[in-house]
C-alpha cells in the first residue's frame, strides 16, 4: 500500500472514533464541568462562582452520603472479592471437564435479569411479607412478620449480588492462564497453604482482581435501583442526590457539581487502585 | 537471455534501517526445478522470499518471472504462490473452498472449479475430502492442501516458507521425499526456503547457502559438500571438524598445515592467496576420518587425537576426541571395523588429503 | 488447593457447602420471580394461591390486566427494542471500526487515543447520562432561547438515550471484536493476496467471516446491555419510557405478578439471546 492510500484509510478510520469520543464523551463531560462552575442569578443570567461546590461541604447531608457511597462502595468490593474469590478458583482450578463450563455459565445467570429484575427478586424475599419472612414464621423461629428489606445489610446483598459475575468472569480468565507447576513449585519449596497464596496464586492473579474490583467499585458507586429500592430511609446514595437535582429540582448546575465530584472521586479510586498494585488500565481492561 | 528461466534477480537489496536483510542477491532458477535457499534464522531468506512474492518491495535490484518485470506487479497479480510456514489455511473455509479461493478469483466457472478440485486433491493423495474443515485433518494432510491450493493454480513458480517446520520429525521424512516427488510430477519450479540442510539437501537439484543477506555458494547438494566455496558452506552443510594451524608448505593446489601441536597435516586448497606462514583452517569431515594402527594407507596423512567418550547413536556412532585442545569428531562405523575405545586412549586418525579442504584462517 | 494436593475431607466438604450457598444465591432471586409468575394471587408473596396465566394472558376484564394486554408496558417494550436496534446499530459498526484501527494500525498517538476509548468503562452511568444532558439538552435550549430554533431532537427522549446507550456500549464492542482481531493470523491475508484477491477481496472473503462470530457476540452483549439499562437511560429518556423506567416507575407504585410476568419474560429472551451467542461460538 502507498502512503497516501494508507493516510486515507488511516483517515477513514479515525473519524468515526474521533466523532464518538469527542461528540459523545469529551465535550459532554467538559461541559458538565463548566455549568458546574456556573451560578444561576435570574432566570437567564449566569455568572461563574464556586457555589455549587460550597454548597457540597456546607450542607452536611450531601457530603455526608458521599463519603457513606464511597466507603459502602469498597466494603461492597472488598466482600465481593472475598465471596468470589472461592468460586473463581473452584471453577478455574478444581472443576473438571463439563462441570467447569457449566458452572461457570450458572455464574453468568444474573446477567440474564437486567439491575431492575434482580433487586425485585430481593425485595420479595426480604420484605415483611417476603418469603423469607414467611418461611421463618412456619418454622416457627419467629412470632410476626420480619422486616429484612430497607437497611443497609440488604443494600450490601443486593450490591454484591449484582456485582458478582464482574468479579467472577476477570477472576476465572487470569486464574485458568496460570500454570499448577507454579503452585506445586510454591508447595515443593516448603510453602504452606497461606504462603503460597500470598505469594504465588495472589501475584499472579492480580491483573483480575484489580480489573473485577475497577468494575464492581464503579458499578457499585454509580448504581441508583440497588440503594433507592432496598435502602431504608436513612440510606442515602449519592446518585440519586443527582438524579433529585436534574428530574425533581431542575438545579442542573448543582447537579452538574455533584457529577463532577462522583466522577472525581471514581477517577480517584480507579487511579489510586491501579497505582498501588502496579497495574495499568490497558492491561487490565483492555 | 541464453537459457530459459523461470526466475532471475539481479542485485537484489532490501534494506531494514541500516543494515541489509537481503544484499546484492542475484540468482537465476531456471524452469522445472527445485531450487533451496539454506541459511540460519535471521540470514534474510524470509525477506527474499517474501520480495519475490511481493509483499516487499526491494530497494535496489530487479525481479523477473519468465523474462516479466515484477518489481511494481502487486502480489495478487503475480504467477506465484506460496506455501507458508504455517500453511496460512483458511480456518472459516472447507478444503475445498480452501482450494477453490485462488480459482474462484481467476472466475473460473463453478463445475469447471470443482472438476479441478477433485483431480488436484487426488493427485496430492487426499481424494475427496472437499467438504472437511482444514482444523480436522491431521499435519501431513494439512500441508498436501496447502499444496494443492497453489499448485491447482498451475503456477509458474511455487514458493515455500519452512513448510514442514511444524511437523515432527518421521512425517517430515516422509514429506521430503513426497514434495520432491510432487515436484517432479507437476514440473512446476520449486523454491524452498529452510534452515534445516537436510531438507535442502534431499531435495534440491541447486541450493544457495545465504549467510547475512548474501548468497555464499550457489550449487547441487553433491558440490556443496565435496566442494563447500567458504568456510562457512563447510561448517553449515554437513558436520565439519575444524582445525586451526599454519601454512607450511603449498604445491599442486595442496597445502601442508602445521597444527599447533606440531604435527603436520595435508589438505586440498579451497582458496587461493594463501602463503607459507600464514594461519588456516583445515576442515575435514567425521565421515572421511578413519582409525589406522601404524600401517598408512598410500597418501594419506594422519594425526593423533585423545578420546573424551564414545557417542552411541546407531549409524551416527561418533567418538568424541581432541587434537591439542581442538575436539575432534570421527564417524564410528557399526560393522565392526571400529576399534574398542576407552577415555584418555591415544589413536591416530588418518584422511585422503583430498577429501580435506583448506581456508585462510579468518576468512569466514 | 490444586488436584494435586492433597487436602483434607472436612475442608472438602466446607468447600462444597460453599459452593452450593453459592449458587442457591445465585439464582434465588431469580427463581422466585419466576415462580411468582405463575401464583393466582393479587400480590407476588406467600401463600401459593394455584398456578394461572393471568399475569400473561388476563384482559382486563375481571379485574386483572396480563402482560400480553397492557399497553403500556407493551408500548414500553417497543420502544426499548428500538432503541435496542439503535444501539446495536451504531455500537457494532463503531467496535469493527475502532477494533480495525487500533489492532491493524500503526500511528502517533495510539496508545492515548486506547485509552481515551476505555474511558467510558470506567465513568458511572449515571454521570454519562447526566453529562449527554447537560451538553444536548443545554445546547438545545441555548439554541431556542438565542435563536427561537427548536433542535428537538436534542431533547430528552429515544434519540438522546440511543447516544447516551451507544456511549459506553461502544467501548465493550470494541473490545469483544478487538480481541477477535487480535487472534488473527496476518498471513491469512497475505495467503489470499497470493491466491490472487485484491485487499479489499481478501478482507471480506477472509478477515471479515473470522470476525463473524465475535460481531454477532457484540451485537446480542449491546443488545442485552441496551434493553437492561436503566443508570443512563432514565436521565435522558423522554415521554417514551423504555421498558426498565416503567418497570420501575411501577415498582414504586407497588408490585403486582404483572411485574414478574414482565421479568421472567425478559430473562427468557436473554437466555435465548445468550444461548445463540454461544452457539455461535461453539460453531465459529
Amino acid at each position: 500500500m502507498n502512503a497516501s492510500a494508507s493516510r486515507l484509510s488511516l483517515w477513514l478510520l479515525l473519524t468515526p472514533f474521533l466523532l464518538w469520543i469527542v461528540l459523545l464523551v469529551l465535550v459532554p463531560h467538559l461541559q458538565m464541568l463548566r455549568v458546574s462552575f456556573q451560578v444561576r442569578e435570574s432566570w437567564d443570567t449566569l455568572a461563574w462562582g464556586l457555589e455549587q461546590y460550597q454548597n457540597f461541604f456546607s450542607e452536611s447531608y450531601y457530603w455526608r452520603t458521599f463519603v457513606r457511597t464511597g466507603v459502602m462502595s469498597l466494603f461492597t468490593t472488598f466482600l465481593t472479592l472475598l465471596i468470589a474469590f472461592p468460586i473463581a478458583w473452584y471453577i478455574a482450578r478444581l472443576a473438571r471437564g463439563r462441570s467447569k463450563g457449566i458452572l461457570f455459565l450458572a455464574c453468568l445467570i444474573p446477567f440474564w435479569a437486567s439491575e431492575l429484575v434482580r433487586t425485585y427478586g430481593w425485595m420479595i424475599l426480604l420484605r415483611e411479607s417476603g418469603l423469607f419472612s414467611s418461611w421463618l414464621q412456619a418454622l416457627g423461629w419467629v412470632d410476626g412478620p420480619v422486616e429484612m428489606l430497607y437497611n443497609d445489610v440488604a443494600v450490601i446483598i443486593g450490591l454484591v449480588y449484582n456485582g458478582l459475575l464482574f468479579m467472577v468472569v476477570p477472576l476465572v480468565t487470569t486464574l485458568d492462564g496460570m500454570d499448577e507447576n507454579l503452585v506445586e513449585a510454591g508447595y515443593d519449596l516448603g510453602g504452606g497453604h497461606a504462603t503460597v497464596l500470598r505469594e504465588v496464586v495472589i501475584p499472579w492473579a492480580m491483573p483480575g482482581i484489580v480489573s473485577g474490583c475497577i468494575v464492581v467499585f464503579m458499578l457499585t458507586l454509580g448504581s441508583y435501583l440497588t440503594p433507592i429500592l432496598m435502602g431504608g430511609k436513612d440510606s442515602a446514595w449519592f446518585t440519586e442526590q443527582i438524579f433529585t437535582q436534574f428530574i425533581t429540582r431542575f438545579n442542573w448546575e448543582q447537579g452538574a457539581a455533584l457529577g463532577v465530584l462522583l466522577l472525581v472521586l471514581s477517577s480517584l479510586m480507579v487511579w489510586l487502585g491501579l497505582k498501588l498494585t502496579g497495574q495499568s488500565l490497558r492491561k487490565v481492561m483492555g | 537471455m541464453a537459457t530459459e528461466s523461470d526466475l532471475s534477480c539481479n542485485g537484489l537489496i532490501r534494506r531494514f534501517g541500516k543494515t541489509a536483510a537481503v544484499d546484492h542477491i542475484s540468482l537465476d532458477v531456471p524452469a522445472g526445478t527445485f531450487f533451496s535457499i539454506l541459511g540460519p534464522s535471521g540470514c534474510g531468506k524470509t525477506t527474499l522470499l517474501r520480495l519475490l512474492a511481493g509483499f516487499d518491495k526491494p530497494d535496489e535490484g530487479d525481479i523477473f518471472i519468465r523474462g516479466q518485470r515484477m518489481n511494481d506487479v502487486p502480489p495478487n497479480k503475480r504467477p506465484v504462490n506460496m506455501v507458508f510456514q504455517h500453511l496460512a489455511l483458511f480456518p472459516t473455509m472447507t478444503v475445498g473452498d480452501n482450494i477453490g479461493y485462488g480459482l474462484k478469483r481467476r472466475k473460473v466457472p463453478a463445475a469447471e472449479r470443482r472438476k479441478r478440485i477433485a483431480r488436484v486433491l487426488e493427485q496430492v493423495g487426499l481424494p475427496g475430502l472437499e467438504q472437511r474443515n482444514p482444523q480436522e485433518l491431521s499435519g501431513g494432510q494439512r500441508q498436501r492442501v496447502a499444496l494443492a491450493r497453489c499448485l491447482v493454480l498451475e503456477p509458474t513458480l511455487l514458493l515455500l516458507d519452512e513448510p514442514l517446520g511444524a511437523l515432527d520429525l518421521k512425517l517430515r521424512e516422509q514429506m521430503k521425499v513426497e514434495l520432491k516427488h510432487l515436484q517432479k510430477q507437476f514440473g512446476t519450479t520449486f523454491v524452498y526456503i529452510t534452515h534445516d540442510q537436510s531438507e535442502a539437501m534431499v531435495m534440491s537439484d541447486q541450493v544457495a547457502v545465504m549467510k547475512n543477506g548474501r548468497f555464499e555458494q550457489v550449487a547441487p547438494p553433491e558440490e556443496l559438500y565435496r566442494e563447500p566455496a567458504t568456510p562457512f558452506v563447510a561448517g553449515f552443510v554437513g558436520d565439519n571438524n575444524r582445525l586451526s594451524g599454519e601454512v607450511v608448505t603449498l604445491a599442486d593446489n595442496m597445502a601442508d598445515i602445521r597444527l599447533d601441536n606440531g604435527e603436520v597435516v595435508r589438505g586440498r586448497l579451497a582458496a587461493n592467496g594463501l602463503s607459507s606462514g600464514d594461519r588456516a583452517e583445515l576442515y575435514v569431515r567425521p565421515e572421511s576420518l578413519m582409525f589406522t594402527g601404524e600401517a598408512l594407507k598410500d597418501g594419506f596423512c594422519a594425526m593423533q587425537a585423545k578420546v573424551l567418550t564414545t557417542l552411541f547413536d546407531g549409524a551416527n556412532s561418533r567418538v568424541e576426541a581432541e587434537n591439542g585442545g581442538q575436539p575432534v569428531f570421527a564417524r564410528l562405523p557399526q560393522d565392526g571395523t571400529a576399534p574398542r575405545l576407552t577415555t584418555g586412549a591415544e589413536i591416530r586418525l588418518a584422511w585422503d588429503p583430498k577429501l580435506a579442504r583448506v581456508y585462510g584462517a579468518g576468512q569466514s | 488447593m490444586i488436584r494435586s494436593v492433597p487436602r483434607s475431607r472436612l475442608f472438602d466438604a466446607l468447600y462444597l457447602g460453599y459452593l452450593v450457598a453459592f449458587f442457591v444465591y445465585l439464582a434465588l432471586p431469580l427463581l422466585v420471580t419466576a415462580v411468582f409468575a405463575f401464583n393466582d394471587s393479587p400480590f407476588p408473596s406467600l401463600p401459593w394461591q394455584g398456578f394461572t396465566l393471568d399475569w400473561y394472558l388476563a384482559d382486563g376484564s375481571a379485574g386483572r390486566t396480563g402482560l400480553f394486554h397492557d399497553d403500556s408496558l407493551l408500548g414500553a417494550l417497543w420502544v426499548s427494542t428500538k432503541i435496542a436496534f439503535w444501539v446495536t446499530l451504531a455500537s457494532v459498526a463503531l467496535g469493527c471500526v475502532n477494533a480495525v484501527l487500533f489492532e491493524r494500525l500503526q500511528f502517533r498517538g495510539k496508545e492515548f487515543l486506547y485509552l481515551l476509548m476505555l474511558l467510558p468503562l470506567v465513568i458511572p452511568g449515571v454521570i454519562l447520562g447526566v453529562s449527554i444532558l447537560v451538553f444536548y439538552s443545554g445546547t438545545a435550549n441555548e439554541v431556542s432561547r438565542l435563536w427561537g430554533i427548536e433542535l428537538d431532537v436534542f431533547r430528552p427522549g429515544m434519540p438522546l438515550v440511543v447516544m447516551g446507550q451507544v456511549t459506553f456500549i461502544t467501548t465493550l464492542a470494541t473490545l469483544v471484536i478487538g480481541a477477535r482481531l487480535r487472534k488473527f493470523d496476518r498471513q491469512l491475508e497475505e495467503a489470499a493476496l497470493n491466491l490472487g484477491a485484491t485487499p479489499l477481496v481478501a478482507w471480506f472473503t477472509v478477515t471479515l467471516p473470522w470476525l463473524l462470530p465475535s460481531i454477532l457476540g457484540a451485537a446480542a452483549m449491546a443488545f442485552l446491555m441496551s434493553f437492561e439499562n436503566f443508570n443512563t437511560t432514565v436521565m435522558l429518556t423522554g415521554s417514551d419510557t423504555p421498558l426498565t423506567v416503567a418497570l420501575f416507575n411501577r415498582l414504586r407504585e407497588g408490585s403486582t405478578p404483572v411485574l414478574n410476568a414482565v421479568a421472567l419474560f425478559l430473562m427468557v429472551v436473554s437466555a435465548l439471546l445468550a444461548l445463540f451467542t454461544l452457539r455461535q461460538k461453539g460453531s465459529g
